[in-house]
């Protein structure tokens, strides 16, 4: 018999012209002890399910049709007193963010023994007890000493733990975990699937895990289903969807996770996703202009060597230099890139990773070190012709598609800004010409450049950031985890592009991310870091397969298995070591 | 071709339009009854206001039509009026009505013009100091903040006095209208500059200003294109509260005679000149102006209300 039962649910959003239909005919089952996962892109209309369960819609949203079911009582047209206590008595909650969801205020035990006495009939001391015994539960060491610390003397791993305990706190029947890993890190969010998959099987408690991580949904559900467009398109125990995915859009999806384990020379291209555009007329470059002026000297050696490479910010001022803090956001960090080749930087948050990017080009000062771009030292340069010409040959794609493209301009504008900066073309219709071929190229269409950016979808966005840093015609490209803020399907499709890119343009790329399946994709050779230390760097392949410092072991153990998927539609590409031929 | 032109400006400005009226903005203005009556209101005491040289029944300026004889006849409903001036004459015998759409437009170029003076002062160092940082800011900031320790009046009253010393015996029906002008965005420049100065360092760090920096563009120009374009939503909201600020301000600084002349009254001159006969019964002379600031400065910050909660995305 199943715990949580949704019968043919349809949720929709009155609004001041139509109504949208967020969720659609969904029907799901959740038995005892069991995880489901709920997976699909943004948008798909995987939390309103959840909320709906719980009956947290926000306005004006509104069941409109179907039943949800718990231990076959029917909870969605209980009044709102009822469904008040219904929750957390019998349905608890995880959210995303454990940063912004314990009150800063209030110190562990007076959250959780206040939900605990709300629910149980309990004296504060019994409640005290519980709350001591559940941190204990969920592995917070010291839990009688700690229960007494407020929220910000906890990690963000030991955080999302203390809101496990406040969602298990009157011993629930169905708990539902809204993103409950990605706001964390990969060595955190692994030990926090353990816990959960733990205590699902200990208690005997129901989970429903809403997630867009495939990862998460191999590592720890026992059924998936699918969502695409407020409807559920699969459905099933999750080795089957996952091995043998039946629904198109399920196979694209999947094909689209990029994997630990493999290499794919290109992601398959998946006709599911409607913006993806292809140019459509062939530019040749080694006549158009972005193909001009290539013809840079060769530098000696590697293209970029960065030696002892050293950045401290000053976290605490005092005029007493005792009472003054620091932060070493990057330590002595040196490494060659070579021209032609993909560099990666891989770690965790607060690694050093982006400091390093933005000390490259220039946005930040070193405190320490040199980096030496085709034969010119950057940190001394002091002539401000000499910057620019550097500026112009090195460009940065960022990390947020929402926030790296002027919401004020049109994208005309944003992309003819570095041509007619740098006077890279003669006259206005030239810069016109290349913002359309730049626009066709990165598969936007012409169209696009009359638009403002809030008109776009995140990946085409990013497409837009693209066109901008291909504007000043640079031959050294900086992608500072270009994909994480999109969708699987998006990601595959970017990192298509970048890949053409480089080939067709002979780029130089040093490619950051915290995602190690996503680096093995996209890199030659790859550093690690950590607490701004670089701990090793190596071929892809060796990093891979035979890696040395025990901190890249840990981080490739702690990765999720994709073993589970399937592996169709993708093709294998070679060795990976050397740099491609230029 | 040039009929091909025509045709898509103008198709364009209507998809403007089209678009303005759609808009969930217009929706807000529609569905809160009060800001469209304030509108209405303040459209209306505009337009008189502007065209008040061709709607006002005299010309308060016109010396050979103004008649001592004239003086203080009260408004038309009361005994002995006279049908001429609908709501009675000031001691000089010019008509109210006239006087009050003449003075509430001096009040309103004030107001406008000392408002964009503060605007451009203030945006300019709010800017300078919020992508600075630093010794720049603290510097700008600091004088603000002393800026802030005297009010506006005593400001206005300082600099009104300073110029007299320095200008001496110059024409004041000339310069008094630009020093009024210049204290007023002198005491107004402060919330303009805090404002900006905070938005600016929120859009500086966003990532499309580095990517502009990476470009490699200076930074007088990522502040004037980038950031610049991207702060004003708020500044449009003080700006429309402050116009109503500045109007009262105007007014009391007239009342208080270092404002405009009693030959080109504004609003708070017209009160002013009605206060001395406040208590000998002409009552009109002070009230019906005074009616009218009150109306003019209810409206226009009603509207300015409105526009800030429907542009804060927080009270949606």
């Amino acid at each position: 018999m199943s715990v949580l039962r949704i019968h043919d649910l349809k949720v929709e959003f009155p609004g001041r012209k139509s109504t949208f239909v967020a969720v659609h005919g969904v029907t799901l089952e959740v038995e005892a002890g069991k995880i489901l996962g709920v997976v699909g892109e943004s948008g798909a209309g995987k939390s309103t399910v959840g909320n709906a369960v719980i009956g947290l819609l926000q306005e004006p949203g509104r069941i409109g049709e179907g039943e949800v079911f718990l231990h076959g009582q029917r909870i969605d047209n209980l009044p709102d007193k009822q469904k008040r206590l219904l929750r957390g008595r019998r349905i608890g909650m995880i959210f995303q963010d454990p940063l912004t969801s314990l009150d800063p205020l209030q110190t562990i035990e007076s959250q959780l023994t206040e939900t605990i006495r709300i629910h149980l009939k309990l004296s504060a001391s019994e409640a005290s007890a519980r709350a001591i015994e559940l941190l204990d539960a969920v592995g917070i060491p010291d839990p009688d000493i700690r229960i007494k610390q407020y929220p910000h003397q906890f990690s963000g791993g030991m955080r999302q733990r203390v809101v496990i305990a406040l969602a298990l706190c009157a011993e629930p029947e169905v708990v539902i975990a809204d993103e409950p890993t990605t706001a964390l890190d990969v060595s955190i969010q692994a030990q926090i699937l353990e816990l959960m998959k733990k205590l699902c099987a200990d208690r005997n408690v129901s989970m429903v895990v809403i997630t867009h991580d495939m990862g998460v949904i191999a590592d720890i559900t026992d059924h998936v289903a699918v969502m695409y467009r407020g409807k559920l398109v699969e459905y099933g125990e999750t080795d089957q969807v996952l091995g043998r995915p039946q629904h198109p859009y399920t196979q694209s999806l999947i094909s689209a996770v990029p994997r630990p384990d493999i290499r794919v020379e290109r992601f398959p291209m998946v006709d599911y996703i409607e913006e993806a555009g292809t140019p459509t007329k062939h530019i040749d470059i080694a006549t158009h202009w972005l193909g001009k002026a290539r013809a840079y000297d060769k530098p000696e050696g590697a293209l970029v060597k960065i030696r002892d490479l050293s950045m401290r910010f000053v976290t605490r001022a005092s005029i007493v230099p005792s009472k003054r803090r620091f932060l070493d956001a990057v330590k002595n960090v040196s490494f060659d890139i070579h021209e032609g080749e993909t560099f990666g930087l891989v770690g965790e948050s607060g690694s050093g990773k982006s400091t390093i990017a933005r000390l490259i080009t220039g946005l930040f000062h070193p405190t320490g070190g040199s980096i030496d771009f085709a034969g010119t030292e950057l940190t001394s340069l002091t002539d401000r012709r000499q910057v620019l010409a550097m500026r112009r040959q090195m460009q940065m794609i960022f990390q947020d598609p929402y926030s790296s493209l002027n919401a004020r301009m049109r994208v005309r504008s944003i992309i003819a800004e570095p041509i007619k900066f740098h006077r890279l073309a003669a006259s206005n219709t030239e810069v016109r010409q290349i913002v359309d071929d730049l626009l066709d190229h990165v598969g936007l269409g012409i169209a696009a450049g009359d638009k403002f950016p809030h008109e776009f979808s995140g990946g085409q966005r990013q497409r837009i950031s693209i066109a901008r840093a291909l504007a000043t015609r640079p031959r050294f490209l900086i992608c500072d985890e270009p994909t994480s803020a999109l969708d699987v399907s998006i990601q595959a499709q970017i990192l298509n592009l970048l890949k053409d890119l480089q080939e067709e343009l002979g780029l130089t790329m040093l490619f950051i991310s915290h995602d190690l399946a996503v680096i093995r994709q996209m890199c030659n050779r790859i550093g690690v870091m950590r607490h701004g230390e670089l701990c090793e760097v190596a071929d892809c392949d060796a990093l891979f397969d035979n890696p040395q410092h025990p901190y890249t072991k840990q981080l490739l153990e702690l990765m999720p298995s994709m073993e589970l998927l399937s592996r169709a539609n993708l093709q294998e590409s070679g060795p990976t070591g050397a740099p491609p031929a230029p | 071709m040039s009929n091909v032109s025509t045709d898509k400006t103008e198709t364009a400005a209507a998809g403007m339009l089209a678009r303005m009226v759609d808009s969930d903005i217009f929706h807000s203005f529609l569905k809160s009854k009060v800001t469209v009556i304030a509108a209405i209101g303040t459209a209306v005491l505009f337009l008189l206001a502007f065209f008040a040289p061709l709607i006002a029944p005299h010309d308060p300026f016109d010396l050979a039509t103004i008649s001592i004889l004239d003086a203080r006849v009260p408004p038309m409903w009361m005994e002995y009026a006279d049908p001429r001036f609908v709501l009675g004459t000031d001691d000089q015998g010019r008509d109210l009505l006239s006087g009050i759409f003449y003075g509430m437009r001096i009040s309103l170029i004030v107001g406008f013009c000392s408002v964009i003076a503060a605007a451009i002062l203030g945006i300019t160092l709010g800017l300078v100091a919020g992508y600075m940082g630093g010794r720049v800011d603290a510097v700008i900031m600091r004088i603000a903040d002393i800026q802030l320790t005297f009010p506006a009046i005593l400001i206005a009253l300082l600099i009104d006095g300073a110029a007299r010393g320095i200008f001496g015996a110059l024409d004041r029906e000339v310069f008094s209208f630009y020093i009024l002008i210049f204290s007023l965005a002198l005491s107004f420049w402060v919330q303009y500059a805090r404002t900006v100065r905070g938005s600016t360092m929120v859009e500086k760090n966003k990532e499309y200003v580095q990517a502009a920096r990476v470009i490699g563009i200076p930074a007088i120009i990522i502040m004037v294109r980038h950031i610049l374009p991207n702060v004003t939503g708020p500044v449009l909201v003080i700006a429309t509260i402050n116009l109503a600020l500045a109007i009262v301000t105007e007014a009391t600084l007239s009342f208080l005679g270092v404002g405009m002349p009693p030959t080109q009254p504004s609003l708070g001159t017209l009160i002013a000149i009605g206060n001395d006969f406040l208590y000998s019964g002409e009552w009109w002379i002070a009230i019906f102006p005074g009616l009218a600031l009150a109306l003019l400065v209810l409206n226009v910050n009603l509207l300015g209300d409105w526009l800030r909660d429907a542009l804060n995305p927080k009270l949606r």
